[in-house]
């Protein structure tokens, strides 16, 4: 079933648009094409029945031109017909080149001065669409009588950049992505996700069987909890979801250097993580590209925080135009200066142990819509959802209704982390907004005294 | 666009087989332009040019298909994987898609444009831009501004095999300033309303004139954020609390827009944008509020964001009641989620907001211009009401559960009122509630004089995720004996 904008997820066929693009003109310093295209199956299930099949072909063109301390950009959708795409983006390049004339220097533009390189391609072996409608039926509803609500996703994505000086960068994955709820009641379930690049039905149904044993769980009285501090325990996705929010603008130069970073107690040295925490920006072995929008090459690992504390090298991901603004070295991130690839350091506790160290508390397996309820004070609001349980003991005694906690991040992971699992998870994110994202999160599970819920 | 793609889609649609019971193509053509200062500095224009179709065909099932190839060729493909897909869904749907009625609405749209952004050239709108910036200026303690205008043209046409025709033209403008203070260890930032574009609706330059933007924002947003930085945390207690509009757009539009929502109800969106603590009996008995509590869907009104006339399954859109004096009557759902909700034995009217994040997503029950209506209440009378309360302004912050129920919001910008006069400024304000309750604690509703036309370009919802536009028109509300607190 491939289409003509499929084209655009083969090397061959970006090149040829690059060809026709990027030719000299004695007009501009620079040309770059960044493409991010995609072939996508998604399919949407709740009562363990399909309710929305899509299938998303799309490619879009970030074309800028640079003269100086000049550039202009535009995106474009491509159709997918190479003569009529080269011709858009040659009649868009003549717009952008006359808008250069049009606009004032910008002191802080920096743009690549020699070309560069990089090539990754990934193929996966995935599942045919209508081969996972087949088993999400049978298997969750037919056979394990299962309330199952979820979301697959799968397909080639690419991100590509060619420039005028001869840079040349291609990133392609084939994935899949899938995850999915259990239900039992109102907002009680068991979530689950399988996710990767090679697809096997047996290794899917696994999970799902592993997810419904949990699901009788689920069926005990709950539990309201009074708003207080807890003992707590939270799973590896509940801890990327904590520090997914750190990343919003804790990390960025810009933020630190104007005040409004969550983290400016870390990065003023008034207050300290806890020395087990170490955070990375670390894109070796991760889904993300290796190069910037603007065809510069990113860092394997940029440290965030080293032992607990701000590194000496600064701790903040740079992109070019902050880097230059505030006269330091910029280390690949793109523009919202936000990780693409964090990744937690392991601690000590073995993941088999985490409840028996919790011993009586709080186990949280998922967080969810968190926010700044003072982001200078790093305090951060949200919700527990889905299958959080009281522990006695070490053992799941009864599931507790959804509650908001308001805490501050730097105390859970600072004076109130007891401790951190030896197994770190990878998840890739799963983001679908516009386009199908390949950010990720490496984080073990957490054990942190005196978490506040407060509603 | 629209006889182009009429054309296209008809010789295309001939490839599908004759079993094929419905099909459909909705086109869409967007056009835009970011503009931005910051610390006086211009920084590099950003245009985008967006062209695209979905296809829908339903034959035993029914799928999507969505293309960047408006030719024939292109929608030939889109059609046949999307047969495709209906048909691997044959047997396996919620609903039996082939039974639920399909609209067939004619007719146009245009947003009242006064000044197309187009008629402006690209310094003139850079040399507002620095204006604006520089207005927020001239003092040390001002340590961020940034000035910016986004402006976008969509034109949309929708063809069926039910004879449905729709064509849609809107403009759509947006300009936002964000101030940033320092000093003495505190940073607090301001904005001229929200930091995500909460000043925005249909309507070309004449926008910025409602927005005032060029007229005053600079000084003021500034002024605004020197205030923060020099006051006090907000106090934590019950009190009595005057939601400002562009307080109340958010408050609207997280605990009364999403749990409305039809196909929320119905259990879609469970994994991820959450469930609701509406439940199908609900609807014509459940007290939502006070009844002083009137929400309408309305997608007449003059500028607001997310007006038309059709939505994108090509049902007729038309002014709905959803809460009338407190009592909840009706969800947003569209043809779709009625027929599944009838199906259960409840039977509600078709509120016409099904849409779509762009033409790469299939539509879905959402939020479009959905305004609590005024009432007869000055701001002064309501401010004098208040022995001991608070005035929020500006949203911040937003977090509530996947029910939307337990909801905690954060605002920029408050004022203290004592004995029925406003009083000091204080900083990062913040409240919590459940909005099963907190609807009922509305006390006061300001008159028309108090009402603004708001919204977001940015409601987020759907698998695969959509960001949909949505307008909140609304007045200035009180409510009483609220949950407020500080900062740390």
């Amino acid at each position: 079933m491939t289409a003509a904008l499929g084209l655009y997820t083969s090397a061959p066929a970006f090149e040829a648009l690059a060809a026709a693009l990027l030719c000299g003109d004695p007009a501009v310093e620079r040309t770059s094409l960044y493409l991010r295209a995609e072939s996508s199956d998604f399919l949407r299930f709740n009562h363990a029945l399909l309710r929305q099949a899509t299938s998303v072909e799309q490619a879009y063109v970030t074309l800028a031109v640079e003269r100086g301390l000049r550039r202009a950009e535009s995106t474009l959708s491509l159709s997918g017909e190479p003569a009529r795409d080269a011709q858009r983006l040659r009649d868009e390049r003549t717009l952008l080149v006359h808008q250069l004339d049009l606009i004032p220097d910008d002191p802080w533009l920096r743009f690549p001065q020699q070309a560069t390189y990089s090539t990754r391609d990934q193929p996966g072996q995935l599942a045919r669409a209508d081969q996972v409608i087949a088993r999400v039926v049978a298997a969750a509803g037919a056979r394990l009588k299962q309330d199952f609500v979820g979301f697959y996703a799968a397909g080639p994505v690419v991100h590509a950049f060619a420039d005028s000086l001869g840079s040349r960068h291609w990133h392609r994955v084939e994935t899949f992505h899938f995850d999915w709820c259990l239900y039992r009641g109102t907002d009680k379930a068991v979530k689950a996700t399988y996710a990767g690049i090679q697809w096997h039905d047996q290794a899917f149904v696994d999970r799902l069987e592993q997810a419904a044993q949990r699901v009788p769980l689920l069926d005990r009285a709950p539990r309201s909890l009074p708003p207080g501090a807890y003992r707590a325990a939270l799973s590896a996705s509940a801890v990327a979801e904590l520090l997914d929010t750190l990343g919003w603008s804790g990390f960025s130069l810009k933020s630190r250097r104007t005040g409004v970073s969550s983290l400016m107690r870390l990065h003023s040295g008034q207050a300290e993580f806890n020395p087990m925490v170490q955070l990375d920006e670390a894109d070796a072995g991760a889904t993300t590209p290796s190069f910037t929008a603007e065809g510069f090459l990113r860092p394997s690992q940029v440290s965030l925080v080293h032992a607990g504390a701000r590194p000496a090298t600064g701790g903040t991901l740079n992109s070019t135009r902050a880097a230059a603004e505030y006269g330091v070295s910029a280390n690949g991130a793109g523009e919202q200066e936000s990780p693409q690839a964090l990744r937690m350091r392991a601690g000590s506790i073995p993941a088999a142990d985490m409840l028996r160290v919790l011993d009586t508390g709080l186990y949280v397996s998922n967080l969810w819509y968190l926010n700044y309820s003072d982001r200078q004070a790093c305090r951060v609001t949200g919700m527990t959802r889905y299958a959080c349980f009281w522990v006695e003991h070490g053992q799941l005694v009864a599931p507790v209704q959804v509650m908001r906690f308001d805490d501050d991040l730097m105390r859970m992971f600072g004076a109130g982390l007891v401790g951190l699992s030896d197994t770190p998870e990878f998840m890739p994110r799963g983001d679908t907004y516009g386009a199908r994202g390949l950010g990720c999160v490496t984080a073990p599970a957490a054990i942190v005294d005196g978490f506040q819920l407060t509603l | 666009m629209l006889q182009t793609l009429e054309l296209a889609a008809r010789r295309a649609a001939a490839c599908l087989p004759s079993t094929v019971q419905h099909w459909a193509v909705r086109g869409l053509r967007e056009r835009a332009e970011q503009l931005s200062v910051r610390l006086d500095i211009v920084q590099a224009p950003r245009r985008s040019l967006d062209d695209g179709a979905m296809v829908c065909v339903i034959d035993g099932g029914q799928a999507y298909a969505a293309t960047g190839d408006l030719t024939q060729r292109g929608l030939e493909a889109a059609f046949l994987r999307a047969h495709s897909l209906a048909r691997a869904a044959a047997g396996r749907t919620v609903t039996d898609y082939e039974r639920v009625a399909r609209a067939n609405g004619t007719g146009s749209y245009h947003s009242h444009v006064e000044r197309p952004a187009s008629s402006a050239s690209l310094p003139e709108k850079l040399g507002w831009l620095q204006e604006v910036c520089a207005g927020a200026g001239g003092d040390a303690r001002i340590v961020d501004r940034q000035a910016a205008l986004w402006t976008v043209q969509t034109e949309q046409c929708h063809i069926t095999s039910d004879g449905a025709r729709t064509h849609q033209h809107w403009e759509f403008t947006m300009p936002s300033l964000e101030v940033t203070a320092h000093d003495r260890g505190v940073t607090q930032v301001r904005s001229s309303a929200g930091q995500y574009n909460g000043f925005c609706q249909q309507g070309g330059l004449e926008v910025l004139e409602r927005a005032r933007f060029r007229q005053d924002e600079g000084p003021r947003v500034a002024r605004q954020a020197l205030e923060l930085v020099g006051a006090p945390a907000c106090p934590s207690g019950q009190f009595e609390l005057l939601l400002m509009p562009d307080q109340m757009m958010l408050q609207i539009h997280e605990s009364i827009g999403h749990p409305l929502e039809l196909d929320r109800i119905l259990g879609d969106e469970r994994n991820f944008a959450g469930t609701s603590f509406v439940t199908l009996d609900m609807f014509g008995h459940y007290a939502y509020g006070s009844e002083l509590l009137n929400v309408s869907f309305d997608p007449d009104r003059a500028h607001e964001f997310a007006g038309f006339a059709f939505d994108d399954d090509a049902t007729p859109a038309r002014r709905t009641m959803l809460i009338e004096r407190g009592v909840l009557r009706r969800p947003l759902g569209g043809s779709l989620s009625q027929a599944r909700a009838r199906a259960q034995g409840y039977d509600f009217d078709v509120v016409a907001t099904t849409r779509a994040g762009g033409w790469n997503r299939a539509p879905i029950d959402r939020m479009s211009n959905l305004n609590v209506e005024p009432g007869s209440c000055s701001l002064q009378e309501m401010i004098g009401s208040m022995e001991l309360g608070v005035v929020m302004h500006t949203n911040c912050s937003w977090s509530i559960d996947d029910s939307r129920n337990k909801f905690q919001f954060g605002c920029e910008y408050a004022r203290m009122v004592r004995g029925g006069q406003l009083a000091e400024v204080v900083r990062n304000p913040n409240y919590r509630g459940v909005s099963a309750t907190f609807w009922r604690s509305l006390s006061m509703v300001g008159d028309a004089s108090t009402l603004e036309v708001m919204g977001t370009p940015f409601c987020g919802k759907g698998e695969p995720s959509q960001v949909i536009r949505v307008g909140h028109a609304s007045p200035a509300c009180k409510f009483s004996g609220v949950d407020v607190f500080g900062g740390a």
